[in-house]
């Protein structure tokens, strides 16, 4: 049986029980590589559990920068009985199993085509501590301490970083320390050689930054002037409301009076969460909520009031697996959809498709411009993929020459001069009417908010022309919309391509990986991230000069695909759906071999016989 | 139903206030509630409140839900902004708005099915919080704009127009608001203005959530012998409303009642009303005693009227946030953007 070997290239994965501890250690060992210029990217798969259940944790280190998933399992330190078999199954063959032989498991428990190596720590653990607490939790130093024998990693890197965790506690200090040197001190002696999965130092990480999603995403609402943000807990999300939370108590907090810049309201539920927002929009000041998809269900009709009455606020959707309840600790991209349409009635709105961190920041100080200049709701799609787990990315920037984007807000200043204020009324030709806020004037400006049908003049009417008139206007900002959203990102192919593909968010990494594996196959493929809807004009030429166009997605219903469709009359026939829907984040390895068998089917009966993948 | 618009000009005479407001000044659009309706009392005695209190109506902001009553905010106050939000839900708006800028004075209008029903939760969430606002609940006990059916606050027993017997228990807002934390709680009727105008100005003047439920019978489907909130005793039909009254069968009864006693308002339909004047020895600083007696009155089916309840400390949520003192829809970039040099500092934490 031949053996992985790999340098700094490879994917180890943790099979845990979760409340166990293992989490601070596994994160621990991910992090020693980047000290080491490995690039890594770890992935939390974990229960909708505190404590009892498998939790997962997969590190992909890889230092060519392929931040996806890659697929397989090249080593996993099994430490849950539970999830045994599958986590066996999981590994390639000559891949590693890693696991606790303090009791002997019969040979029908293993596999032929993989190497085991075995170590006692519980046996270790027993050996050395009392406290059942403490033989738990080192147990799961002692792996960190063996693998980084056995794979080479530095150990005064890792003694670093369990000396930045437990700075200023030093009796936790010392025996982690400890536990740590205890499972190097073995590998080195009785694990020689045992894994051909090597760390070597080296320069790729650069000046990137270490950070989850959600942190990323409340620090640029935060940059980008949020005063008000009221949530209601739902996974994904709730960390980026209590990420917004640290970073104000931290930032937005007046030196002088010691008063704060900012007000966080957990609600009652998400109706009175987006409620607060839009009353906070409404009122002038920059707002927004985080939540996931069963709270945009309930967000909805504010969602419709807030499109047909034209009030600013920002949506944080932090993805996870639908319908219902379903999964939600686990990734997919299926509100898509939903959050183009929300509401009853004729409603579009703005998405934005940030693709990691550091776009969540971007993207997340860009929102409140969007909704302020065009006065509508906008939303974030984000996922738990990228929203829960840190990811290496490029390092947050902000401009301090920029300003913030209040929109067509009409001042006292204004009206004292004789402008004509109609709150609804088409000025500039961009569908985008000025504004007044309460308290303004005291006889110019006031206007009553409804979401009941008006004129341009905001008075009640129920007439068909001032209705047709006002959603027409909701359309001609739509299209306004195009010129302000980020522009979908080109990534063109080594070679001239009859294939195309457009992708969006959390999908990203995988797909530039898939796409050099393709190349490398010979099937050369431009690719196209989309960033936004409404989409420009160029996504729409981009899928007519191609004559296959793959859209990949995560969902089950080829979301993004309808919106194409749907919104930018794209021919359906054109568009082949590569869709990874089970929860987990999807593989370059599974983008590939879709696409690898889509167009050796096309190849065999071909469209066009003039021109090869 | 009246199309006849307002007048423009203003009689010379009319009195002004200290700003040099007349009472007109706090008017909005004509009302297209059915005439007599209580609700349009309530108008009135809004105006008549914030023309006395001198306040600027710009500084105002209504809110309301959806509903008749949730209308009314089109029908004063003509030079503030309002916003009709959506079923239910005017109070988190109103938190949202109140958040955003804390200088101005804030109105919730509300109905009994907006507050009662679809709305119960966020009105109560709205209590606990202490969002300083002026909270009215036109409470009529029925849904007037979809035609009559119960709401929430039907009395047990009470008949619907069409004979219906509501067989479930009411909803008590005042209760309901004291156990959740309001700080000025009160209850008064569409009719008694005399009542009502000095309890909106002590609810406007409070620093903290202040409620006041306010029976506004329903003329149009609530109004027969056999309903508990049937048109009522008191229509003050002169200048105050300012608005000509074309419903045929109905003429105004005005009551005052002694201190301490109970009054019996016999309806122009037969139905009967009780109401309570507060005693002089109830101690409004005492919410435990006022939900006793809120209580016991509902059992001998009398409805107490009145200032219940006002917590001599209140405190409101900017309080509770520990808010800046300026607006927050006045901040900038200087103020909220911690700027480049910050954000390196942050990326370097995060290597």
């Amino acid at each position: 049986m031949k053996r992985i070997e790999a340098v700094n290239d490879f994917v180890i994965k943790f099979a845990n029980v979760n409340g166990s501890g293992s989490a601070s250690a596994n994160e621990l060992f991910a992090k020693s590589f980047l000290r080491m210029g490995i690039p890594v990217s770890p992935r939390n798969i974990f229960p909708s559990n505190i404590q009892g259940l498998p939790t997962w944790y997969e590190v992909r280190v890889t230092e060519k920068g392929h931040l996806g998933r890659r697929g397989g399992v090249d080593l996993m330190v099994a430490m849950n009985p539970q999830t045994w078999a599958e986590d066996v199954k999981e590994i390639d063959p000559g891949g590693y199993l890693f696991y606790d032989n303090t009791k002997p498991l019969p040979p029908s428990r293993f596999r032929d085509d993989i190497q085991v190596i075995g170590m006692p720590l519980t046996e270790i653990c027993n050996a050395t501590y009392t406290d059942s607490r403490e033989r738990q939790l080192f147990k799961n130093i002692l792996y960190v301490g063996a693998l980084a024998g056995m794979m080479g990693v530095e150990p005064e890197v890792i003694a670093e970083l369990i000396g930045e965790q437990y700075k200023g506690k030093e009796k936790l200090l010392k025996p982690n320390l400890n536990a740590f040197k205890m499972g190097l001190d073995y590998a080195r002696n009785h694990l020689k050689d045992a894994i051909g999965l090597k760390a070597k130092r080296a320069y790729a990480v650069g000046d990137k930054i270490f950070i989850e999603g959600n942190a990323a995403a409340a620090l640029g609402c935060l940059y980008g002037g949020a005063t008000v943000c009221a949530w209601y807990p739902i996974t994904p999300s709730s960390s980026l409301a209590e990420a917004f939370q640290r970073s104000c108590s931290k930032l937005r907090v007046d030196k002088d009076t010691g008063k704060n810049k900012f007000a966080i309201i957990q609600a009652e539920d998400e109706l009175a969460s987006i409620g607060i927002v839009v009353g906070a929009g409404w009122n002038g000041a920059r707002a927004f909520t985080a939540t996931a998809g069963p709270g945009i269900s309930l967000m909805s009709e504010f969602i419709g009031l807030a499109y047909f009455a034209e009030i600013p606020a920002v949506i944080i959707d932090v993805q996870r697996g639908g319908p219902s309840t379903g999964m939600p600790t686990r990734t997919q991209q299926s509100d898509v959809m939903k959050c183009a349409y929300a509401s009853h009635g004729d409603t579009k709105h703005v998405l934005l498709f940030p693709e990691d961190p550091y776009e969540c920041f971007e993207m997340g100080a860009q929102a409140f411009d969007l909704a302020e200049r065009l006065q509508t709701p906008v939303f974030m799609m984000t996922d738990l993929d990228i929203g829960m787990n840190q990811r290496l990315c490029n390092p947050l920037v902000w401009d301090d020459a920029r300003r913030y984007d209040r929109g067509k807000l009409m001042t006292e200043k204004m009206l004292e001069a004789g402008m004509e204020f109609g709150r609804y009324l088409d000025v500039d030709g961009d569908g985008i009417p000025y504004r007044t806020l309460p308290g303004t004037h005291p006889t110019k400006g006031a206007y009553f908010t409804r979401g009941t049908s008006k004129n341009a003049h905001a008075v009640y009417s129920e007439a068909g022309p001032d209705y047709v008139y006002n959603m027409q206007r909701l359309l001609k900002k739509f299209e306004t919309a195009k010129t302000l959203v980020p522009k979908a990102v080109l990534t063109p192919s080594k070679e001239p391509a009859r294939f195309g593909c457009i992708y969006y968010g959390s999908t990203s990494p995988a797909m530039h990986e898939a796409l050099e594996a393709l190349s490398q196959n010979g099937i050369f493929v431009n690719a196209l991230r989309v960033r936004a809807f409404p989409f420009q004009d160029e996504i729409f030429d981009f899928v007519q000069s191609h004559s296959k166009v793959f859209v990949v997605e995560q969902n089950r219903d080829a979301q993004l695909k309808t919106l194409l469709v749907n919104d930018a009359g794209i021919n359906p026939a054109s568009l082949i759906s590569v869709l990874h829907y089970d929860g987990t984040p999807i593989t370059a390895r599974f983008i590939t071999e879709e696409i690898s068998q889509i167009v050796t089917a096309l190849n065999v009966r071909p469209i066009k016989k003039d021109k090869a993948a | 139903m009246t199309y006849v618009l307002k007048p423009k000009l203003h009689h010379p005479t009319l009195p002004k206030n200290k700003i040099g407001y007349t009472r007109r000044d706090y008017e909005g659009k004509v009302s297209t509630l059915c005439a007599g309706c209580g609700h349009d009392s309530i108008s009135a005695a809004l105006i008549q409140a914030f023309w006395e209190l001198d306040i600027q109506p710009h500084k105002v902001a209504k809110l309301s839900g959806i509903g008749c009553s949730s209308k009314t905010p089109d029908y004063f106050l003509g030079n503030s902004h309002g916003f009709n939000t959506v079923h239910g839900r005017m109070p988190s708006a109103l938190t949202g708005a109140n958040l955003a800028n804390r200088d101005l004075i804030y109105l919730g209008v509300s109905g009994d099915g907006d507050s009662a029903s679809i709305g119960l939760g966020q009105f109560a969430h709205v209590m606990r919080r202490g969002v300083n606002m002026t909270y009215i609940l036109e409470n009529n006990g029925v849904y007037g704009l979809t035609k009559g059916q119960f709401s929430a606050t039907a009395d047990q027993g009470s008949k619907s127009k069409r004979g219906a017997v509501n067989a479930d228990a009411p909803v008590d807002t005042v209760s309901l608001a004291l156990l959740m934390g309001a700080t000025f709680v009160a209850r008064s009727f569409s009719g008694d203005k005399q009542q009502l105008t000095p309890l909106v100005k002590a609810a406007i003047a409070h620093q903290g959530a202040a409620f006041i439920d306010v029976i506004s019978p329903c003329v149009a489907f609530n109004n027969h012998p056999g309903s508990t909130k049937s048109y009522d005793y008191v229509r003050d039909h002169n200048e105050a409303v300012n608005r000509l009254d074309f419903w045929p069968t109905r003429e105004a009864i005005t009551v005052d009642y002694t201190e301490g006693g109970v009054i019996e308002v016999p309806q122009h339909d037969g139905s009967i009303i009780k109401l309570r004047k507060l005693s002089a020895s109830y101690d409004p600083t005492d919410r435990i005693g006022a939900q006793d007696q809120i209580a016991q009155a509902a059992v001998k089916g009398e409805v107490l009227t009145g200032l219940l309840y006002l917590a001599p400390d209140a405190e409101d949520l900017h309080a509770h946030l520990n808010t800046y003192a300026v607006p927050f829809n006045q901040l900038g970039e200087k103020d909220l953007c911690p700027g480049a040099g910050t954000l390196e500092k942050i990326n370097a934490s995060l290597r």
